[in-house]
């Protein structure tokens, strides 16, 4: 017989193996160039003119620090869209497609699937966030600070463990609940929006109850940590200020990214189980 | 049209427990490693039903979709399962390849128990279904074959030199670069086909391979499989398939079964050999309404009937397995008498859809018709 990894080189093998559709992707269909990054630039734009239009025009540091923030969240909008087309439905889809019953077939572990998704998707999103970042950075000439970008890039890590973590989980629970797993998707994407910040300060929320429950989707806390240490004088409390301190919010995410991964494990399990005994979520006619 | 004449909704025909019985006692002791081995495996699946139904004061149903199966593969068997739609085929499977858990009885693939072992299981097999979608339509038909061959721990140079080994074998080489989105059907299940024996399987589970595709493709799937055997005697290949020419021609031994339960297991030409006190008499009649064909198979002597519209709709070819030869006698009679009139009639060696036939109550070919 053909020698066959086990353990953990099975494992890494699978993880790449399965990230790389979604990244070899990229290159094969350059339309989505156009429809994952100039429209989602061009609904960023229509935000930008608003703050820019209200700044009253004027060129001053608070200025483009606003227009930062909000370039920021637009590119935070990238992740949080490929969680929930890309990571929580996927399993879901794998499924009506006939390849979760393929998945299950092989030796390899589920969880192995899941990572190789959330690394693809990873890849995918941070190309188009690189643009919309690019794009404002050179149209807005947008200064961030040079002190924060190590420990923003640090925050970003632990934010996308957090949020992948959560794609992860949400991936099993969407497998779960069927059918409703497109509807689902479509009510979590607007209101995020309001929730998380993505084009203003979490704080604007002003409502402790709010904030406290858009800190549940891992990149507001994120997205906050990562502009108080990118725009420092915008966050000094005048005119805004975090939430709470960014390495709190960077400790409080990591916390959350491990248990979203172990949920994420035990859910696995679950659905394994169900495939199995239940004769439930791996054949297609149920 | 193809219609059976008789009642098939009931239960096995008379005498099928011993002919089980007696197939059993035929099958060859086995000599050598078992690849398979099911012990008295059921499973029953609980059938949900909905709130308006609850309150109607209904409950939930359980559904036997296999009772009590017992089967032994041999190492290096190629064996097939046969069975009409509904049968268990599916089932059993799914529970060889570790999918599903039996509600009762033990399954072993290669010393292995299914449940208690089944990632080692799955190291060893691998299943191709036929008409499947497995595959990332954006990929080439190489990457694609690529990237399942890394859910089973293969080194990707191995992996690519068997890749393109396979391709050769089934005619797709010049494909190997190209989108499996731009696949016609009968491409993309070769493609599927090397998907399974690229993990180098001991025991593949091929379920309706050869299922929607063309005469020729279908051949190099049917003679690939048949190397492949020849030159790995230590894999085994257990094979479903509505095409019973296909099972006649590839399988060592074939297992018949219907409603969850095996009825037969032996070589086809042991099969067959069943049949041979039985003379299959095959009659092109015309003149008669279904009432009149429905009172055929209760003529005495008569085993079993089915009937299918001759070309061009003028009557029908009618097949009667009988007792004894003299039986054809009464049949002619019959016929006659109800005002029918005989356009051919012809003795023919029992083929193993004539066995089908016999211990399931309906011909396969008829059930595909009617779908």
């Amino acid at each position: 017989m053909v020698e066959k990894a086990t353990g953990w080189r099975l494992f890494r093998k699978t993880v790449w193996g399965r990230a790389y559709p979604r990244i070899i992707g990229l290159s094969r269909e350059p339309s989505w160039l156009f429809f994952e990054v100039v429209i989602p630039a061009i609904g960023l734009l229509a935000y930008l003119f608003i703050y820019k239009f209200l700044g009253g025009g004027s060129t001053d540091r608070t200025q483009t620090d606003i227009l930062g923030l909000v370039i920021l969240g637009g590119a935070a909008v990238t992740y949080w869209l490929n969680i929930l087309w890309m990571m929580a439905s996927q399993l879901y889809w794998d499924k009506q497609e006939g390849l979760l019953e393929l998945f299950i077939l092989s030796p390899t572990s589920l969880m192995a699937i899941l990572l190789g998704m959330s690394i693809g998707g990873l890849v995918m999103a941070t190309i188009r966030a690189s643009a919309v970042m690019i794009f404002g950075i050179i149209v807005f000439s947008i200064q961030f600070s040079l002190a924060g970008i190590l420990p923003a890039l640090a925050a970003f890590l632990i934010t996308m463990f957090a949020l992948y973590g959560l794609g992860m989980m949400l991936s099993t629970v969407f497998l779960l609940w069927g059918r409703a797993a497109w509807q689902v998707s479509l009510a979590l994407t607007e209101p995020i929006y309001a929730l998380s910040g993505m084009y203003s300060p979490l704080n604007a929320l002003k409502n402790p109850v709010l904030v406290a429950a858009a800190g549940i989707v891992p990149i507001s806390l994120g997205l906050d940590a990562i502009r108080q240490l990118l725009l420092p004088s915008l966050f000094d409390g005048s005119p805004f200020s975090g939430v709470l301190n960014p390495w709190l919010e960077v400790g409080i995410l990591f916390a959350a990214g491990v248990v979203f991964n172990i949920a994420a494990y035990i859910l696995v399990k679950r659905v394994e189980w169900l495939a199995k005994v239940k004769a439930s979520l791996s054949l297609r006619w149920q | 049209m193809s219609t059976m004449l008789e009642d098939t909704t009931v239960a096995p025909a008379q005498g099928e427990a011993q002919t089980q019985e007696a197939a059993i006692a035929a099958s060859p002791k086995p000599a050598r490693k078992l690849a398979i081995k099911v012990e008295n495996v059921s499973r029953t699946y609980n059938i949900k039903i909905d709130k308006k139904a609850k309150k109607e004061g209904k409950e939930s149903k359980l559904l036997t979709a296999l009772g009590g199966v017992s089967l032994e593969v041999e190492e290096g068997e190629l064996f097939g399962l046969l069975g009409p739609n509904g049968a268990g085929k599916t089932t059993l499977i799914k529970i060889m390849t570790t999918l599903l858990a039996p509600s009762v009885g033990v399954a072993m693939v290669d010393g292995l128990d299914v449940v208690k072992e089944a990632t080692e299981v799955r190291r060893r097999i691998n299943m191709v279904s036929g008409g499947e979608t497995s595959g990332y339509g954006i990929l080439t038909v190489r990457e694609n074959l690529w990237v399942w061959s890394q859910f089973y721990g293969l080194d990707s140079k191995v992996a690519r030199q068997r890749i393109d080994e396979l391709l050769k074998i089934v005619e797709l080489e010049d494909k190997a670069g190209a989108l499996v989105s731009g696949l016609s059907t009968g491409q993309r299940q070769r493609m599927n086909f090397c998907r399974g024996f690229v993990t180098d399987p001991k025991v593949l589970f091929l379920d309706e391979p050869t299922l929607g595709l063309d005469v020729h493709a279908a051949r190099i799937v049917r003679d690939f499989t048949q190397t492949w055997m020849k030159q790995n005697p230590d894999r085994t290949v257990l094979l479903t398939t509505h095409y019973m020419a296909e099972a006649d021609s590839l399988c060592d031994r074939i297992a018949i079964i219907d409603h969850g339960a095996v009825l037969a297991c032996d070589t086809p030409s042991n099969l067959k050999r069943m049949l041979q006190k039985q003379p299959v008499f095959e009659i092109g009649v015309a003149g008669l309404n279904d009432g009149q064909l429905a009172a055929l198979p209760r003529i005495p002597g008569v085993v079993r009937v089915t009937s299918e519209s001759r070309e061009g709709g003028s009557g029908y070819n009618l097949k009667f397995i009988i007792e004894t030869e003299p039986v054809i006698g009464a049949v002619v009679s019959e016929i006659t008498a109800q005002g029918g009139s005989i356009l051919s009639l012809q003795k023919n060696e029992p083929t193993l859809e004539d066995v089908f036939i016999k211990l399931v109550g309906r011909s396969l070919s008829a059930e595909d018709k009617e779908k």
